[in-house]
């Protein structure tokens, strides 16, 4: 680990200005990945802003009948609110299937969004990766792409985005809060908020520099049946294979699929005319500029299999 | 004391002490946070600098320049080692490539520098400033083509040759009536024990003292010695806890060796722990095979005919997995051949992993079991009893010393339920589920170690063992204390057990399922030896009784603390083999049952039953036993199910090298599990009538993992680990 | 009681090898800090119901500095990158990673290790139960395990849901299944699970 100046944000504002007017600044929240990564020093910040004193730990309800997520509620008390189990389960059960209990004790909502891919190349520093060091080049296309991409990817990174709370929140409509250095704020969806890799595929999100996630905020809660199922090689505590979430209601049906792409891979076009098509046909259009490689062509199937029981057992 | 001729009755036998279901001695300690590990020797305050192990960069080549003056003029830092400035190394009888890289790189993540600072910290960030240039080399790195090029040698198994043939393989294969041809393979496997490989060297003078993580006391420091070319006597090695091994510590390795070169530069204490990520490459592992298995049978189930060739690959000097051992010995079979080929692979050093040889090759073997006994419309569990042998099929005239397969098979089959099974491969449902049984047998070789040992006992009637033997998680500490307890007719609590320092005489170390057997019967003969010399002191018969803390003879019944009122008495001596375990093989036996679920939908594949019968002589103690074997089941699942190295083919390396891409089973995977011990005693293995039993919980449980999900979802993989993938296209989709 | 003696620590070696940095470590918990050059910060742990002041590189995580600084060698080092559970200790009541944390981000917290668990009874019905039923074997996962599933049961009892809670809006249970999926975040490669499972039960009174 790289050595840094650590500070503490005595405010958003003292948080915001110290992150946009020191060179390689970078938050701090849960630390369960950042750290992670600067031992490797695959991320080497030259100051780090302790952000865990700041009143972001809240879960309130919105104007709208939504919830406003704060973007330091731990995972563990995110996905144990009564409100978060009772109107939008999907939520809590994707927090719970993810990681083990004492990281969700630390990790906090907007450290979970940023995780950073869990592929094994991007880990060893002394393989080409084009997303730890631009332009040397990608060792996962052509090598060990069992966990990785089968769509969205590029032919400079074919990572995945490995989280599993954000797969919940694409499928809820969620949108994500953001305030710059001038205290101004923005409004992105999380569907917006994700990039694919391109041609830079070590620009993982849409924040600017200096910005800060302040909250997420989930929509009104809508009647609806509400599943995540997480695919793994061992029961827990594993990053997913495949995961789906689902929000099925009365005369409508959503999924999102994670493991499978750079960030929560969804279709809002093919969802409507899912009820008419069938899920194969779904399915099919879902994954219909797909990608894969001999190694992880499996996770096209197992989605498929995923969304046709998923339907079926949870349809009407 | 030479053990020539089968143990007759003796002090064991009482089993007042011995074999009872002890709680550990140290466990305590270890569930305080009190037991201090080798690492923990030294805390703040005591000068220790921290030293931060590089590793190769490539698989093979050579390191063109290594700049380390950045590194060096980095904050905290106070030395740099590189084979440059180490001085001229030797290399240890047990290892096959340099510890320290350089010029020359045998093979990734090879260490090629120490950085050492004053704090961890410090070291951890110099060492990537270390700028070293490579001209790679290209390396061979995958055993499936050099299989296919048959690019090869025979190999010998450690003592045995590498083929064996009895009768005409070939001409009764071709004439059997039913006949199986298949082809396995198992992975690399990483022992990822939960500590790391972690040292500390200190010098004073040209003294050396290495508080280690060693499962062999004496072969760490002799191979140390060698390494750094020193006399073996200037080292001290102490390894008081070891936070596991399974094999991978039975070795030196680039921990000691660089804790020892940076501690000489630094001129401090340096204490050395290989970083996770680096585990995997840098040390030793279980290497892949690819096995294949010819069985012929008759009508009436019973073989005719059995091959078994294996693959594996090693670098220069490395072994081959000795895969085909347990068929040579598990079925009868008149005609019958064996072929071991070792190919060079420059992937890291291939070594020892719990039950070596065996393991993988029960893996592919009684899979093929399983496969013939459905060709055969029989039983499983039937086929391997018809086909049992009381004989080393290979040397009919060699009797096992015990056998009792036939009984762990009946005994397993009737309290898991066999008969309960599904009768038809993927027949039985619930819900999303489909539910399999499987079974397979354990077998495992017993294996006779000279241990020494040394025993004081005290005016207060105390008794203090002394060996070097080693507690990796085997419960050393708590059968030594029983052993000499039982020995010696004195309460468990009279016993202090001082274990893991090259101070105590040699034992056989931890190991192969060697360990428990061959330290206790080291024990055993110093406490008889003691016997003798406080019989003499007390001037009573040599067949004096020992109770209760007494002597008693006659009449007289004498504190044994009497013997010592002048001083304390002391005896040392140990156990040495003859030749019984030529004159008899001596192996150990089990069946292992399991209840698996396959989900429909994903095939993702969790075990809800697991079942051990295992016969392997005296049990010491029932409870650490117990523990050894449910461990080793654990470890059977995650082989069967996740475990794997996966090869970078083109960087000659395991890329998933750190514990969340490398998966072992949580908690979650494992099931409650029963172990049952056949009440049995081998008086020809050992004075203690007991055998390992440690690995055999490993062998089979793999195989039995496999045939329970054939049986649930009734698609054969022979390609292990088991993954979904592997499964799902060939699964029908739930209606 | 059986007494269980280590080999002896021969001091004249520990302190003959380190006499060229006599200066550096003879002035304390710092000095190795301050001779690495890096920043330092002071930072006040409550570690066990003591209060200990440290001055730390910015960088210690707080796994280092329980075991590197304080002394508390308890809570082990298994990965150091949040893949094991080996380093879990209880902070403010709740069960974390030290090796993913700084030690500076934990001004003022309580820190409870297994060192500190009994409080002053000696041995917390847990660690006795780990005895009994032999939930160990090699012992390096052991402190972790044990902090684990002490917090454990706290978190069950406050209603916090797990992976495999059937219900979210009930109350969860003690069922083996929750205890195995809670229990997931600290590996054993002893493979000990098993009896790990009958200790807890035992404490906790489930059957
Ligand atoms: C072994 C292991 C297994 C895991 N398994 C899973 C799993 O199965 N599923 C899963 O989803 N996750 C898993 N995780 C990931 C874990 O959930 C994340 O590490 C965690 O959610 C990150 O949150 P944090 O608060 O600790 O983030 P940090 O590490 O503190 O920060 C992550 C990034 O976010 C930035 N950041 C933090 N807060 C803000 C803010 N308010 N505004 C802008 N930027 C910010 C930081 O600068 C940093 O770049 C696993 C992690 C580990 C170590
Ligand atoms: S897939 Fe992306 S993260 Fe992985 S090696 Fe390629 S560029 Fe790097
Ligand atoms: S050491 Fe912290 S999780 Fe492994
Ligand atoms: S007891 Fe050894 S890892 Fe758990």
């Amino acid at each position: 680990m790289r050595a840094f100046k650590y500070s503490r944000a005595a405010s958003l504002k003292d948080a915001a200005a110290r992150l946009a007017e020191t060179p390689n600044a970078k938050l701090i929240a849960g630390g369960t990945n950042l750290l992670d990564l600067m031992k490797l020093q695959i991320e080497t910040p030259e100051a780090l802003i302790d952000v865990n004193g700041l009143p972001l730990d809240q879960i309130e309800v919105t104007q709208e009948g939504g919830l406003r997520v704060g973007a330091l509620v731990r995972n563990t008390d995110l996905a144990a609110d009564v409100r978060v189990r009772r109107d939008y389960p999907v939520l809590s059960r994707a927090i719970l299937a993810g990681a083990s209990q004492q990281l969700r004790n630390r990790a906090t909502t907007a450290g979970n969004l940023l995780q950073r891919t869990r592929c094994p190349y991007f880990y060893d520093t002394d393989q080409p990766c084009n997303k730890r060091k631009p332009g040397s080049g990608c060792s996962a296309i052509g090598g060990y792409s069992r966990g990785l991409a089968v769509i969205g990817a590029s032919e400079s990174c074919i990572a995945t985005y490995p989280g599993d709370m954000a797969v919940a929140l694409r499928v809820l409509d969620a949108t994500v809060q953001i305030s710059d250095a001038d205290g101004e704020t923005r409004d992105l969806a999380l569907a917006d908020f994700h990039r694919l890799p391109g041609d830079a595929p070590q620009v993982e999100n849409d924040l600017e520099k200096g910005e800060i996630i302040t909250s997420v905020t989930l929509p009104k809660p809508v009647a609806s049946r509400q599943i995540y199922r997480k695919i793994r090689d061992r029961a827990s505590y594993a990053f997913a294979l495949v995961s789906v979430a689902a929000v099925i209601g009365k005369d409508f049906a959503r999924f999102a699929i994670g493991g499978v792409a750079p960030k929560p891979w969804r279709s809002e076009t093919a969802e409507r005319e899912l009820p008419q098509q069938g899920v194969a046909r779904f399915s099919q259009a879902l994954f219909a500029d797909a990608t894969p490689t001999r190694e992880n062509r499996f996770k096209i199937v197992l989605a498929e299999r995923v969304l046709q029981s998923t339907w079926t057992e949870n349809r009407g | 004391m030479k053990f020539t001729e089968p143990a007759g009755p003796n002090a064991i036998d009482n089993q007042t002490i011995i074999s009872r279901p002890v709680s550990r001695i140290d466990g305590r300690l270890k569930t305080s946070g009190g037991a201090k590990y080798g690492y923990e020797q030294l805390g703040p305050n005591t000068g220790a600098a921290y030293g931060y192990v590089v590793g190769a960069g490539i698989a093979k080549g050579k390191i063109r320049s290594l700049e380390s003056s950045a590194a060096r003029a980095a904050p905290g830092v106070l030395a740099v080692v590189t084979a440059e400035n180490a001085g001229k190394l030797g290399k240890g009888k047990y290892n096959f490539a340099p510890l320290l890289a350089g010029p020359e790189v045998h093979h990734y993540h090879q260490a090629v520098a120490l950085v050492v600072a004053d704090t961890f910290e410090a070291a951890r960030s110099a060492a990537t400033l270390l700028r070293i240039e490579y001209a790679a080399e290209k390396g061979e790195f995958d055993l499936q083509a050099a299989r296919a090029r048959g690019d090869g040698q025979p190999a010998p198994i450690e003592q045995d040759p590498a083929d064996t043939s009895v009768g005409d393989f070939d001409g009764a294969f071709a004439k059997a009536s039913i006949k199986l041809d298949e082809t396995y393979s198992t992975p690399d496997q990483s022992h990822a024990m939960m500590e790391p490989h972690a040292s500390i060297a200190a010098w004073d003078g040209d003294q050396l003292t290495l508080w280690t993580s060693a499962q062999m006391v004496d072969w760490h420091r002799s191979d140390l010695a060698k390494t750094l070319g020193i006399e073996k006597e200037k080292i001290r090695l102490i390894s008081p806890f070891i936070g596991g091994g399974f094999g991978g510590k039975l070795f030196l390795r680039a921990d000691a060796v660089l804790a020892a070169l940076g501690s000489r530069k630094a001129r401090r204490p340096v204490k050395v722990a290989l970083p996770r990520p680096l585990v995997f490459n840098n040390t030793t592992h279980r290497p892949a095979t690819i096995q294949r298995i010819r069985i012929g049978a008759e009508l009436d189930g019973k073989i005719v005919a059995i091959a078994h060739d294996s693959w594996s690959g090693n670098l220069d000097g490395g072994p081959p997995e000795g895969a085909v051992a347990a068929t040579r010995l598990l079925y009868a079979g008149a005609n019958r051949q064996t072929a071991t080929r070792l190919a060079k692979i420059d992937l890291p050093e291939g070594h020892s992993m719990r039950a070596p040889g065996e393991a993988p090759g029960l893996m592919a073997l009684e899979v093929a079991m399983d496969e013939m006994a459905e060709k055969l419309k029989l039983d499983p569990v039937e086929f391997r009893m018809m086909n049992d042998t009381q004989v080393d099929p290979e040397k009919p005239e060699r009797k096992f010393s015990l056998r009792n397969l036939r009984a762990c098979l009946q005994l397993g089959a009737e309290r898991f339920g066999w008969s309960r099974r599904p009768m038809t491969p993927a027949s039985l449902r619930e819900g999303r589920l489909y539910i399999g049984y499987g079974m397979a047998a354990a077998f495992r070789n017993n294996i006779a170690m000279k241990s020494d040992a040394r025993v004081r006992l005290g005016r207060d009637g105390r008794i203090v063992v002394e060996t070097d033997m080693t507690d990796i998680g085997t419960g050393s500490y708590t059968i030594i204390a029983q052993t000499a307890a039982e020995t010696m007719g004195v309460p468990l609590s009279s016993i202090d057990v001082r274990l893991g320092s090259s101070d105590y005489p040699v034992s056989c170390g931890s190991g192969g399922q060697f360990g428990a057997v061959n330290s206790t019967s080291g024990v055993f003969a110093a406490c008889m030896k003691l016997r003798e010399d406080i019989a003499r002191k007390l001037g009573l018969p040599f067949d004096s009784k020992f109770e209760g803390g007494r002597v008693a003879s006659g009449e007289w019944r004498i504190p044994v603390g009497e013997a010592a009122a002048n001083g304390d008495l002391v005896a040392e001596d140990g156990v040495e083999y003859g030749d019984l375990d030529k004159r008899y093989q001596e192996s150990t036996f089990g069946a292992h049952f399991c209840e698996v679920t396959v989900d429909a939908d994903t095939a993702e594949m969790r075990v809800r039953r697991m079942l051990a019968v295992c016969a392997a002589g005296r049990i010491l103690n029932p409870k650490t036993a117990r523990s050894q074997v449910i461990g080793a089941m654990t470890m059977g699942v995650g082989a069967a199910l996740m475990e794997e190295l996966t090869v970078d083919k083109r960087a000659g390396c395991f890329i998933n090298h750190d514990l969340a891409a490398y998966e072992v089973p949580v908690n979650a995977d494992i099931p409650h599990q029963d172990v049952i011990f056949l009440d049995e005693l081998d008086p020809i293995a050992s004075p203690m009538k007991a055998k390992g039993v440690a690995e055999l919980g490993l062998c089979g449980v793999a195989a039995a993992v496999a045939n329970a999900v054939y049986n649930a979802v009734g698609v054969r993989v022979r390609d292990y680990p088991i993954t979904l993938d592997k499964l799902l296209e060939k699964m029908p989709i739930r209606a | 009681m059986t007494s269980f003696p280590l080999p002896p620590v021969d001091r004249r070696t520990v302190l003959a090898g380190a006499t060229a940095a006599a200066t550096a470590y003879s002035t304390g918990l710092s000095a190795a800090g301050l001779a690495s050059g890096a920043d330092e910060q002071t930072v006040t742990l409550r570690v066990n119901g003591q209060t200990h002041a440290l001055k730390l590189e910015e960088r210690t995580t707080l796994l280092d500095a329980l075991r590197e600084h304080i002394g508390l060698t308890g809570t082990k080092k298994g990965c150091d990158h949040g893949q094991c559970g080996a380093c879990t200790v209880i902070v403010n009541g709740r069960r974390i990673n030290s090796c993913l944390t700084l030690a500076l981000m934990h001004e003022g917290d309580a820190v409870t290790t297994i060192e500190g668990l009994a409080g002053r009874d000696g041995q917390h019905p847990m660690q006795a139960a780990f005895v009994k039923h032999d939930a160990f074997q090699c012992g390096y996962c052991t402190s972790g395990q044990i902090c684990s599933s002490v917090a454990m049961l706290d978190e069950i009892k406050a209603g916090i849901p797990s992976h495999v809670t059937e219900d979210l809006n009930a109350e969860p249970k003690r069922t083996p299944e929750e205890v195995r999926e809670r229990m997931s975040g600290n590996i054993c490669r002893c493979g000990a699970y098993s009896n790990i499972l009958d200790a807890i039960n035992e404490v906790s009174g489930a059957v």
